[in-house]
């Protein structure tokens, strides 16, 4: 049982063909077949949101999703956001408000957050705060997480364009 | 943990899935969205030998209005409800995309689907209470066809369902508009699954209360109603002093009615506390709602609602 699977997951624009078991979880694949090690994996039963990227532009948990089941959707990993090594708005938003501090959840964070941003780019603390809590980090105590996507909400969508 | 090794079938139709299902017996398992089955499967608390995944079955997937009411299909995301901007949606079931909130966290709803929740049947799941509440009819296909299943034949108990082994849920459909109805919870963290959840829904005709429904999860081993506080539900005004006593009423009803079990996150009085509390909140909110929509609008599908595209 278990035969191995040849599957095409589309990672950051780019298409890759992967043989893998069918258990194989997305963040699995992404991290030990593609070596996308910029994606971190907690707990492994989606809870702790360390694993959280982009699934068809929608934050998602990549270790709640089988790598199979991956195959004809758009994966964004946290790499895709500095894509000539230059960090973002949002992930220098992080370092000015100390929004990480071990940075094991910071990835998760951010592709939570851009996925959050991209739906709504008006969104208030209040929302942030409540899909910010989709999340666990055991550093900061998410206040600056929360100041982080706010500041870059703002810069994002400046005030006279809110509703 | 990782899932133990087995077998993955992808579904091409409804009809293949159900090809795969009778071929492959009892050991295999559908998978949708897969948020409740992938965390069983990482602690090992199923081991399917196989895997069938209908999520790209994109017939399953979408909502409509039309004269048998709201369909749902059973692909539907929580995020796809809550986000559904469709105006017959908004006015005859506005519940339902308010209710996604409670549902997990942003990233579980954007796979997590209607149908993979009421078909898993956890008696705290909010599509259970939801369809529990509005008398929603379950669709489920099988090889002689599609067959209509009431709700209250469907939750037969802890994580069992009517549904046949060899069946597929297609559709949840709520048959009749209910404008007037909140959903409300309690929880450790927001996010996590309730310790008690409530919703109600009120029928309110010509500034009056005609009765309406009650259901609860966490008190039973499936969503119930509770008959006794929904007799209750009579005022002849809208007016909020008034419902407020008649919901207090309906609340200490429900109270008194339910024989919630104790566990680790409450004992049975806390529950029927929660329970008293949370009827109450329930109820004022869809009156609110209620409220709301009756300044702008009459609360009914607008005449002409649309069909499936």
């Amino acid at each position: 049982m278990s035969e191995r699977q040849l599957v095409t997951l589309t990672v950051n624009g780019v298409e890759h063909e992967l043989l893998v078991e069918p258990r194989r979880t997305l963040v699995d694949a992404l991290r030990h077949d593609l070596r996308l090690t910029g994606t971190h994996v907690g707990c492994e039963h989606g809870v702790c949101g360390a694993c959280t990227v982009l699934v068809d532009g929608l934050p998602a948990r990549a270790c709640l999703m089988f790598a199979v089941q991956a195959e004809g959707r758009e994966i964004s990993t946290v790499e895709s956001l500095s894509p000539d090594g230059r960090l973002n708005d949002l992930q220098q938003s992080f370092v000015d408000h100390h929004g990480l501090q071990c940075g094991f959840c910071t990835p998760g964070m951010l592709m939570l957050a851009e996925g959050l941003l991209a739906e709504r780019p008006a969104a208030g603390r209040e929302e942030i705060r409540e899909v910010v809590a989709a999340n666990l980090c055991r550093c900061t105590g998410y206040q600056s997480i929360v100041d982080a996507v706010e500041a870059c909400a703002r810069a994002r969508c400046p005030q006279e364009e809110r509703s | 943990m990782k899932p133990a090794p087995f077998d993955y079938r992808r579904a091409r139709s409804v009809a293949d899935a159900l090809g795969l299902l009778a071929e492959l017996g009892g050991e295999a398992k559908v998978i949708a969205g897969g948020q409740s089955l992938m965390p069983m499967m990482a602690f090992r608390l199923a081991r399917p030998s196989h895997l069938v995944d209908i999520g790209g079955l994109g017939e399953l997937r979408g909502l409509w209005v039309d004269d048998d009411g709201l369909h749902i299909g059973a692909l539907t995301t929580h995020h796809q409800v809550e986000t559904c901007t469709d105006p017959a949606v908004l006015a005859g079931w506005p519940v339902l995309p308010a209710s996604m909130s409670w549902i997990g966290h942003l990233p579980i709803r954007t796979l997590g689907t209607v149908g993979g929740s009421v078909a898993h049947g956890d008696a705290l799941a909010e599509w259970c209470l939801l369809t529990t509440l509005l008398d929603a009819v379950l669709v489920a296909e099988g090889a002689d066809g599609r067959r209509e299943i009431p709700v209250a034949d469907f939750f037969l108990g802890f994580f069992t369902t009517a549904l046949l082994p060899d069946e597929l849920l297609v559709e949840v459909r709520f048959p009749a508009p209910a404008p007037h109805a909140a959903l409300t919870e309690y929880a450790e963290r927001h996010g996590d699954y309730a310790i008690v959840s409530a919703a109600v829904s009120l029928d309110l005709v010509d500034g009056s209360l005609r009765g309406g429904r009650i259901a609860l999860g966490g008190v039973a081993d499936a969503p119930v109603r509770v008959p006794e506080a929904e007799a209750l539900l009579t005022a002849g005004t809208t007016h909020p002093d008034e419902l407020g006593g008649v919901f207090a009423a309906a609340a200490d009803a429900a109270a008194a009615a339910v024989d919630p079990g104790d566990d680790q996150h409450g004992s049975a009085d806390y529950r029927r506390s929660l329970v008293r509390t949370l009827v109450q909140r329930a109820g004022v909110q869809a009156s609110v709602a209620a409220r709301a929509v009756d300044d702008d609008r009459p609360a009914a599908v607008p005449a002409g609602a649309r069909r499936r595209p």
